[in-house]
């Protein structure tokens, strides 16, 4: 068991850390938000620069064959910073679910695409009804000789309303909510029948409703087994889960950071308010919750890559649930802890707050997981 | 004991109950189930519904437009306006500065400012924080210095709720620096109007604009708008913040916020399930309901013993209604995002007249805002930490 990272990692780590230092102060990032996509083209650029966009696929498709722990470091560093571009979207599930259920064709044509920048996905999983539930599609996808033809709505697709191309689930076969005939396809946004608006979020990020009417699909844009996608879906999504782990961790860190050092700093009844024990123990909790957070976002990173769909599962929503138990202590108390400038969007914690508040209602929240380990028989073996 | 409301008291519930049926603007009502904040319009309209009834200020004495109730009705009042879900009369007005003005103001304020607060023709705000005193409040450096008639004030105040909307402010000054500080401040009504005032809105996390700062700069304040006595405006101040307390449980807010969890919690559903049947939730729910009876008992304690209490001092009990209030209210926010699930994402600025369709169910988009507003109730009218230290001190002898 080794818990340090390795030297290539170390590296990695510190030319993203100097990256955000350079380039995403909290001010930088209000700036960017405020640009045509909600996000940065410059940072996105200085990404795939530093081979960012590139990190977790193979070298034949123009990438570094970075794993869990390289996502890990770098999602924590944009955790930090609240970065806004579309990195999730497009690398970690758009490129993921490409890369874990694309032909080589596929993969061949559109990695390299994403690696080089050129290319930004999303996806489109939530429904209306659907709640967290991925198999809950009632999207419909007919076939029409080789091709299908797409018909449905897709909720808060992340960073939909900026994307080149969207990957959407949508029923082939079987009933609304069948665990099989679920397929996944790369819709072209700017398609015929497909439409979207695009919206902020809580967070500041962007997100967009994508209606599809009609859409025709042709069989080199369906990714995998049209009526068996849900399995990679799953997986990716996993993976999706453990990166979101350490943007909250990063995100945390951060939020304890600012915090401490407004206690050492912030003077009330002629002594600063960090002197008092109980806002020194509050700390101390925050503290606790953050490492045991960091320690599930670990467990995360690796059971991300266990072949056992079940036991990654289980450990996956494990993790979800700390994480969003500690977000939310952590988040609470960082605001309650400034005061009046907690609260106030001029200044950097109340973003984090909600940051890690929106983590948590990404791919489920900590009831959603909850259920589902409690459901799948926990995490120790009888 | 008999803990159960009188038959007299029971009456009087299904009379103001009808009351707030019946008389509140169906516009209103909505905008405040569905968790958005009234307009200021909103608030002068059912104000002056109120004044109409005689029911604005039930709490002051007759003589100034009180009903004379009883404590417990008092609270059967609240608790009923609160649960239509009608908005609260303007707490700066009828629950501060007015209590201030009819205890220690002269009877020439007591006339000019009363019956104005009570119709909501004036609107006042609370000028007590600045930058530099927050919970240590009396440390406070806004200077009022006495020039002939008038008092000339110059510093700064911040976190001033609606103060955009304000003809007047009510301000805690120093008028003295050479005593202990707590011996050197008064209490000043400023016409907002005056020259030498800026206003600079703090957008608030959930997007809001509902909090500012106000600047004073050499602003000159009439000798007649001084309440009391010179250099002894934390007494007052501490008697308003009492009173503040009292009300901060809003038990009927989170009754109205537990039942609108209850029915969109059925509309919701997990496949086939609507949400208010998977026991998780349900459980969850009933907890909150648990601490909430706890607390109305609570309450109603503290109710109960007002009457036997010296007048203008508040139960050092009241810290509990504080922080236990704000806890239960945040929880039922907390429910709420739940119940809405992956539609608390979209972020739709709050715009009168606005009328572009939302994303998700069209209940969602407050969820998330007013979970984040709500982390101010354990920060304002004393912390929820400050209230701990109360209780350790004043009833625990710390
Ligand atoms: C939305 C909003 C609206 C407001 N509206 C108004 C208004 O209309 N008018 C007005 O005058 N003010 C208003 N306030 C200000 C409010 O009263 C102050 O924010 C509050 O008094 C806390 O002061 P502070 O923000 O300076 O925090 P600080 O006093 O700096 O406190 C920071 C943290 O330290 C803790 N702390 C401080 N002292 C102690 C101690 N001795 N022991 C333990 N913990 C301690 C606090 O609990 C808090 O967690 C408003 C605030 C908010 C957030």
């Amino acid at each position: 068991m080794d818990f340090d990272l390795s030297e290539e990692q170390r590296l990695l780590k510190d030319s993203v850390d100097r990256l955000m230092a350079d380039r995403y102060g909290f001010e930088n990032r209000q700036r960017y938000a405020k640009e045509p996509e909600g996000w940065s083209r410059d940072l996105w650029s200085a990404y795939a620069e530093l081979g960012l966009l590139a990190l977790p696929f193979d070298e034949a498709h123009g990438g570094f064959g970075g794993g869990p722990v390289e996502t890990m470091t770098i999602m924590e560093a944009f955790g930090r910073s609240l970065t806004l571009e579309p990195y999730l979207a497009t690398v970690i599930l758009g490129g993921g679910l490409l890369k874990q259920g694309g032909s080589e064709e596929q993969k061949a044509t559109y990695l390299p695409q994403i690696a080089s920048g050129d290319l930004r996905l999303a996806f489109g999983h939530t429904e209306r009804q659907s709640r967290y539930d991925l198999f809950h599609v009632g999207t419909s996808a007919q076939r029409d000789g080789g091709s299908f033809i797409l018909n449905g709505q897709k909720s808060v697709v992340l960073h939909g309303d900026s994307a080149d191309k969207i990957l959407v689930t949508a029923r082939v076969a079987g009933s609304r909510r069948d665990r099989d005939g679920i397929g996944l396809f790369l819709v072209d946004a700017n398609a015929p029948g497909v439409s979207r608006r695009g919206y902020p979020t809580q967070d500041g990020q962007r997100a967009a409703e994508v209606t599809l009417e009609s859409v025709r699909v042709d069989s080199g844009n369906v990714i995998g087994n049209p009526e068996g996608a849900l399995p990679v879906v799953e997986k990716v999504t996993d993976i999706a889960i453990a990166a979101l782990a350490a943007e909250a961790i990063g995100a945390m860190d951060e939020m304890l950071k600012l915090t401490v050092d407004y206690l050492k700093t912030r003077k009330q009844f002629n002594t600063t308010i960090g002197s008092f024990q109980v806002l020194q123990h509050r700390s101390s909790e925050m503290f606790i919750a953050l490492e045991q957070g960091r320690s599930m976002a670990m467990f995360a990173a690796m059971m991300a890559q266990e072949q056992n769909p079940e036991e990654r599962r289980k450990a996956i929503s494990a993790a979800k649930v700390q994480i969003g138990r500690s977000g939310r202590f952590v988040g609470q108390q960082a605001v309650q802890l400034h005061g009046g400038v907690g609260m106030t969007m001029e200044y950097k914690v109340g973003h984090l707050f909600k940051r890690v508040t929106m983590i948590d209602t990404l791919f489920g929240d900590a009831d959603h997981h909850l259920s589902n380990l409690a459901e799948a028989g926990g995490l120790m073996a009888a | 004991m008999d803990l159960r409301f009188t038959d007299e008291e029971l009456a009087f519930r299904d009379e103001v109950r009808e009351f707030f049926r019946t008389a509140l603007p169906d516009s209103i009502r909505r905008k405040m189930i569905e968790g958005h904040h009234p307009s200021k319009d909103d608030l002068v309209t059912w104000s002056r519904i109120l004044n109409t009834k005689g029911w604005a200020v039930p709490h002051w004495p007759v003589e100034w437009g009180g009903t004379g109730w009883s404590p417990v009705k008092q609270y059967i009042f609240r608790d009923e306006l609160q649960q239509a879900p009608a908005p609260e009369p303007l707490a700066f007005g009828v629950s501060m500065v007015g209590p201030v003005i009819y205890t220690f103001g002269n009877e020439d304020q007591k006339r000019r400012f009363l019956p104005r607060i009570a119709n909501l023709d004036d609107w006042w705000c609370q000028g007590f924080s600045e930058p530099g005193a927050g919970s240590d409040l009396a440390s406070l450096k806004t200077t009022a210095k006495r020039d002939g008639e008038y008092y000339i004030v110059n510093g700064q105040k911040t976190w001033t709720t609606l103060a955009q909307h304000a003809d007047w402010i009510f301000c805690l000054v120093r008028t003295d620096s050479t005593v202990k500080k707590q011996e050197g401040i008064s209490f000043l009504l400023i016409d907002m109007k005056t020259s030498g005032i800026t206003v600079r809105p703090i957008q608030t996390i959930d997007g809001g604009h509902e909090v500012n700062e106000v600047f004073f700069d050499d602003v000159r304040v009439p000798v007649e708008n001084l309440v009391g006595q010179e250099n002894k405006g934390w007494d007052y101040a501490k008697f308003l913040l009492g009173n503040e307390r009292v009300g901060i449980a809003r038990i009927g807010i989170s009754k109205a916020r537990l039942k609108r969890v209850r029915e969109l919690a059925s509309l919701e559903r997990i496949g086939d399930v609507p949400l208010i049947d998977i026991p998780r939730f349900r459980e969850k729910l009933a907890a909150v309901e648990v601490e909430l009876k706890a607390l109305e008992m609570t309450q109603l304690r503290v109710v109960a013993a007002e009457s036997r209490r010296e007048k203008g001092k508040p139960d050092p009990a009241s810290s509990i209604l504080k922080i236990k209030g704000s806890e239960i209210q945040q929880a039922t926010t907390e429910l709420l995002m739940e119940v809405v699930g992956p539609f608390a994402m979209p972020y739709h600025p709050e715009e009168e007249g606005r009328n572009e369709p939302t994303d998700g169910p069209d209940w969602a988009s407050t969820a998330a805002p007013t979970y984040f507003n709500w982390r101010k109730i354990s920060i304002y009218g004393g912390s929820n930490e400050i209230q701990k230290n109360i209780i350790a001190k004043a009833i625990l002898g710390f």
